[in-house]
């Protein structure tokens, strides 16, 4: 048995390559990608873990179409479907069982093949009480940040910086959107969910990302330049939203789970990487993740501490307001938290990266948090 | 210029059907009679909306039936104006959080009786911690649009 399990290499393929692409050869290119730099043939691979959604594919089984794609061809795999979060922890825990020295883990999504991302929201409702009243992702979203704004005086404005620095942030991501947008673009855009509007909610992305996980040993063996994870926690909350505190859910606790487990404070984080399908919910989760205090998410955007430039740079990448392939969102921010450790971030680096947080959620309004600490 | 690749449209229909139980039943079928009616745990006291079986935090029956009131606060709101395929309702139209008075868990609904032709002047009407009240279908069906919405009291 491992006692620690390390990221070998990351791969992702973005929007604009994967949209008039087959699933299957999006897939593809991107286990070849990891493959290729570890120099590795398909039977080499240990287990392979993947996460996607049948209803986000429309196709049930949703990976069994692929399964050949990503090299796993009368091999041992298995599927961690909704949150990509979730199938990376499963690769690590399967190395740790010492059945495996490695793990390839892969996720999908095509947003751009969807119904929409609140028609398919719609029905994580039950159709009992929540779904014939209409809640989705974004309309949960929009409860949740009007609770917000009323008690801890955080305004449009808050939420609309978050947008701005994302947005141009992801300027600098081969992967993600390109277009700036200012602070007046947001506040101007179309009112979706008062009080979200367009520009506050993440676009619907189609993307792929895949990463190799190994023992200690063989991440020893594969590279010199390892990322190893130090952390991990997770927590799920009630599915009744009226039954949940929307403004103390389970990702403070998730993340107790991974401080603890790392031996770390939130202050040695150097980079984080959150997944924000809503502008104002990066303010939120930096405050549960201990990052500022409770309800001063509107004071660490003002003061400049996220930006690039600032103390603790969140969402280099441009967060999943500059790329959102909803199922593989959180697989993205852990892909994104390894390269700034590697050092291989591009234009997106930030400097002198020894610890990276990666978060991710899924269901309503964050129902359900993930949180991963990696250390050079 | 890169070549147009094509892609193939379909359009999949799922008839299902679910069963209430005697809880939900029984929840439901008090709405004919205007009567919104929680249930009770034993051991943490709440009164719970929806009605259920079970308290998912103490993880023990609930023991009693307990009539909620019709009125109750707005925890909090939100103005829907997108569309989407499936959706409920046409917007632009409100939801809402409402703590009903005498439930220790919130409903999620709508808020109606709200003034919507000037989006702009919507969070001038609507507030955390405003009174509404159960607007009722005529002809209720047992099930949770058997309350139109909640209105400003």
């Amino acid at each position: 048995m491992t006692d620690r399990v390390g990221i070998v290499a990351v791969a992702q393929i973005g929007h604009d390559y994967a949209v008039d692409k087959n699933l299957r050869e999006i897939c593809y290119e991107v286990t070849k990608d990891i493959l290729s730099q570890v120099e590795m043939e398909r039977e080499d691979l240990g287990t392979i873990i993947s996460s996607s959604s049948d209803h986000w594919q429309g196709i049930s089984c949703s990976n069994s179409y692929y399964y050949e794609a990503i090299g796993a061809y009368l091999k041992n795999s298995s599927k961690a479907p909704e949150d990509s979060a979730f199938a990376f922890l499963y690769g690590m825990m399967r190395i740790m069982t010492g059945h495996f020295d490695t793990a390839l883990v892969h996720a999908v999504t095509k947003g751009s093949e969807i119904p929409g991302v609140s028609t398919l929201t719609n029905l994580y409702a039950d159709p009992f009480i929540q779904r014939p009243v209409g809640l989705d992702d974004v309309s949960t979203a929009a409860l949740q940040a009007v609770e917000y704004m009323d008690r801890y005086k955080i305004t449009e404005e808050h939420a609309a910086k978050v947008v701005a620095k994302n947005r141009g942030n992801g300027l600098n991501n081969p992967y993600a959107l390109k277009e700036r947008v200012s602070v007046e673009d947001v506040l101007k855009s179309q009112i979706m969910a008062y009080p979200l509007k367009k520009l506050d909610c993440a676009p619907s992305s189609d993307g792929t990302c895949a990463l190799l996980l190994a023992s200690e040993e063989k991440t020893r063996e594969l590279t010199d330049n390892p990322v190893w994870i130090k952390g991990i926690g997770w927590e799920v909350d009630h599915t009744y939203f009226g039954d949940r505190d929307l403004l103390n859910g389970s990702l403070r606790k998730a993340a107790k789970r991974a401080y603890n487990m790392a031996g770390i404070e939130p202050k040695e984080i150097d980079v984080a990487e959150i997944c924000e399908p809503y502008s104002f919910q990066e303010l939120l989760w930096c405050e549960q993740l201990g990052f500022c205090p409770e309800g001063k998410g509107g004071k660490l955007i003002d003061e400049g501490v996220t930006e690039m430039s600032g103390e603790l740079p969140v969402n280099p990448s441009g967060g999943v307001l500059s790329n959102n392939p909803y199922v593989a969102r959180g697989l993205f921010r852990i892909v994104e938290g390894a390269l700034q450790v590697m050092g291989k971030a591009g234009k997106r680096q930030v400097p002198d990266v020894e610890t990276a947080l990666a978060h991710s959620t899924h269901g309503f309004a964050g129902q359900l948090h993930s949180v991963i600490i990696l250390e050079g | 210029m890169a070549e147009e690749y094509k892609s193939i449209k379909e359009e999949i229909h799922l008839p299902y059907k679910w069963a209430l139980g005697p809880v939900f039943t029984k929840f439901f079928e008090n709405f004919k009679e205007k009567k919104i009616m929680g249930t009770k745990c034993p051991k943490c006291h709440r009164v719970l909306i929806p009605a259920r079986r079970f308290c998912p935090r103490c993880f023990v029956d609930t023991d009693e039936w307990v009539q909620v009131s019709n009125e109750g606060t707005v925890r909090t709101w939100s103005l829907v104006n997108f569309e989407y395929s499936g959706q409920v309702k046409k917007p632009p139209y409100v939801q809402g959080l409402i703590d009903l008075d005498g439930a220790d868990t919130a409903l999620a609904h709508f808020i109606g009786g709200i003034d919507l032709s000037d989006l702009e002047k919507v969070p001038e009407q609507v507030k955390i911690g405003m009174r509404v009240k159960a607007r009722w279908k005529e002809n209720r069906e047992g099930n949770i649009l058997d309350i139109e919405c909640f209105e400003p009291i």
